[in-house]
């Protein structure tokens, strides 16, 4: 096929009926204030480290929510857990507890000293 | 020979003990890690090996530090540790008098009033038989303080006492019944052959009632065994606190302290754990916002006997309150941080989107704001006004694109990540020809100075500000504003600075104390560390602890960390200003542009001409 310097991008819709959110589950388990959080974007605004890079909590809790963990593991390794996003939440969600059960869960972290 | 086959439980267990507890011993002093083998080895021939021997016996039988958080508790358990402790001594000499040897048996002393029936003279015999029964008495009154305490723990000062496992009920109910089985086995005995003084010779004419020959063997045999039970279970349960924490004074004396990774220490902290509950009383997840399986003393249990979860691992505010209230000196908080640590993925680097590798700027101060600090704008206007007034030359660090300190990762247990952080900064800092580091944070301020390896001082902005005070560099204005200070965990218990900020205090308002200050001050319930409770169980704790701060009804709430004033200002109590805003509101301006509106009027025209 010819390179026309144009491609077709990838369909973007995403399928809720398979959709896996069973790893979504887990983090309401963990954080139920998750389910409160209304994609604002105040986080992202307030984050010391999207000052540096691109890189924001909301974009990531979403693509957790839809089950596309593509990528997301390094996405979140950006994070510097300083908090600063849970302080600004409107919502009052706990944002930093949210993105540090998503890395435990997406890394398949275990603690070094924890049997689970 | 004095024997009898009675004897034989009471050997077999306390055989047992010694063998299980030498295992354990060697397995947690062979996993020692490096730094803490080097102060043993550094140590071990000094005189804090001596200094350790007299603390000992001032904690270990004396209890000084129970006896001064609470008499009656203080009293509890030196009447039982001492007191026993003072039984199996001179009943030794006792018996050792009796035998005219030094080398008699050893099960002599335990079970003598059985073996001493044929009065016979020697050395004492009156002084030791009624010292004996003294000692009795003491043991048996500490026990029933010991009974009603497991009972009422309120009447002895305990709010709450803590839930036992197995272990601990098989040891403590042999512990009860171990001095009540020796006062009738003896009691017994006197009863028959007449050697007992005024508590066994009183109670054993009480027995004479009764069938008491055929009463002694039982006994006896039910007092041995009693503390062959009580011997088995101590490794296993909570009363292994009483040969580790002999261990755990010397390592503490020789300067081992508790390092990054789990090690020998570690465990040996975990097993010094009496289990006496007063973290259950200090900490503020439980009076505040009442969750009361995670507080250290489960913390610990669960760690001990594997079953820790990374719930109760992780639900800790790390305020420091139960560190500070452990009579036995366990790092808590720092055992917990060892807990949370995360498998690492060697050689990986993070956090390499940070561009800013060398400082442009040479200042004599590097100002480090922090991330909360952004988040209350206020503090950083007032410490520019500051520094601007002092007339020093500084370097605003993270003022457009800072990194974190690294703390907040170190307490979840990312110690790769926080050590990435670390090294960025301090590469920073170094470059920058500083002589001095300020910051606005306490949580920075406690990772400058317990993980950076800086070559300058660091000093929190309410150290900063005093210095300069002291130096003349700006002046106050005194008023007659009623303030209370409240000790942020980091800055008071965290890095043991109480003073500076209420001197800076005393010189702008009037000082107003209140019930729980200093050492003992309350977490505003916003800390970083805690990543399982939400905001609703925040509120609660925040709204507590204002209750205790704002009692005297002050006008200002005044507090020197930024986390706090941002968990305070929402509970609309009083009005809550960093020590920062207060010496910056109550300065008196002494350079050429006068005030505050002139000085922005002026920073506009500069930005405009820029433009232009």
């Amino acid at each position: 096929m010819k390179n026309w310097g144009f491609n077709i991008s990838k369909p973007r819709v995403i399928d809720w009926d398979s959709a896996d959110t069973s790893e979504y589950a887990k983090i309401i388990e963990k954080v139920p204030s998750a389910q409160r959080c209304l994609m604002c974007g105040a986080c992202a605004a307030t984050c010391s480290a999207s000052n540096h890079v691109d890189f924001n909590f909301r974009n990531c809790h979403l693509k957790y929510r839809r089950g596309q963990f593509e990528g997301l593991a390094e996405e979140l390794d950006k994070c510097m857990l300083c908090g600063k996003c849970k302080l600004v939440c409107p919502r009052g969600v706990n944002t930093r507890a949210i993105i540090y059960n998503m890395r435990i869960f997406i890394n398949n972290l275990d603690y070094k000293n924890i049997e689970q | 020979m004095n024997f009898h086959p009675f004897i034989l439980p009471f050997a077999i267990g306390a055989i047992l003990l010694f063998a299980v507890i030498t295992f354990k011993f060697v397995m947690w002093i062979r996993n020692l890690d490096r730094k803490q083998r080097y102060y043993v080895n550094k140590n071990f021939f000094s005189f804090k090996t001596i200094s350790a021997i007299w603390e000992i016996f001032r904690e270990a039988l004396i209890h000084r530090n129970i006896y001064k958080k609470n008499p009656l508790l203080g009293y509890m358990h030196m009447s039982l540790a001492f007191g026993w402790f003072l039984l199996i001594v001179v009943g030794k000499i006792e018996s050792s008098f009796y035998a005219g040897t030094m080398f008699e048996e050893p099960w002599l002393a335990i079970f003598f009033k059985y073996f001493a029936k044929e009065q016979h003279e020697y050395f004492g015999a009156a002084f030791f038989s009624f010292t004996m029964d003294l000692l009795l008495l003491i043991v048996l009154s500490g026990l029933s303080l010991a009974i009603f305490k497991r009972f009422k723990s309120r009447f002895l000062g305990m709010k709450k006492a803590t839930r036992h496992n197995r272990f601990d009920r098989i040891a403590l109910a042999s512990l009860w019944w171990i001095f009540p089985l020796r006062l009738l086995a003896e009691s017994n005995t006197a009863a028959i052959s007449g050697n007992g003084d005024f508590l066994t010779g009183s109670i054993g004419n009480l027995l004479k009632a009764l069938p008491v020959e055929s009463m002694e063997l039982p006994l006896w045999w039910g007092y041995s065994s009693v503390l062959c039970l009580f011997f088995v279970s101590l490794p296993f349960s909570r009363y292994m606190h009483i040969p580790t924490e002999i261990v755990l004074v010397f390592l503490r004396k020789w300067g081992a302290t508790i390092g990054e990774q789990y090690s020998g220490l570690t465990d040996i902290q975990i097993n010094s754990c009496s289990r006496c509950g007063i973290c259950i009383d200090a900490c503020q997840l439980n009076f505040a916002a009442s969750i009361n399986n995670v507080q250290s003393v489960y913390f610990i249990r669960d760690t001990r006997y594997g079953s820790l979860t990374d719930n109760v691992a992780n639900n800790c505010l790390m305020c420091g309150r139960c560190v500070e209230a452990c009579p036995v000196g366990i790092e808590l908080t720092l055992i917990r941080q060892q807990l949370r640590n995360k498998a690492e993925i060697p050689g990986k680097h993070y956090f390499d989107y940070n561009k800013a590798e060398i400082s442009k700027n040479k200042a004599d101060i590097v100002y480090f704001a922090g991330c909360m600090t952004h988040l209350t704008p206020t503090i950083i206007i007032a410490m520019k006004k500051i520094f601007e007034e002092a007339g020093v030359k500084y370097w605003f660090m993270d003022e457009d694109k800072g990194l974190c300190c690294g703390r907040p990762m170190r307490q979840q247990g990312y110690i790769q990540q926080s050590k990435d952080l670390i090294s960025k900064n301090m590469r920073l800092i170094a470059s920058s020809g500083a002589k001095l580091l300020v910051t606005s944070c306490p949580i920075c301020y406690k990772s400058f100075t317990d993980e950076y390896v800086l070559d300058i001082p660091v000093m929190h902005h309410s150290e900063y500000i005093k210095t300069i005070i002291d130096k003349k560099l700006i002046k106050l204005q005194k008023s007659k504003k009623s303030i209370v200070f409240h000790d942020p965990c980091d800055l008071g218990r965290g890095s043991g600075i109480y003073e500076q900020p209420r001197e800076i205090i005393k010189q702008i308002g009037e000082l107003h104390s209140c019930e729980l200050e200093r050492e003992e001050s309350l977490c505003c319930g916003g800390s970083l560390s805690n990543a399982v409770i939400e905001l609703e169980t925040q509120i609660k704790i925040r709204d507590h602890a204002l209750e205790v701060l704002t009692e005297s009804k002050p006008e200002i709430l005044a507090t020197a960390c930024p986390l706090c004033k941002k968990s305070f200002i929402h509970g609309n109590k009083a009005k809550v200003m960093d020590i920062a805003e207060i010496v910056a509101e109550n300065i008196i301006l002494q350079s050429k542009i006068k005030t505050v509106k002139e000085r922005s009027l002026n920073s506009t025209k500069q930005i405009r001409t820029k433009i232009n």
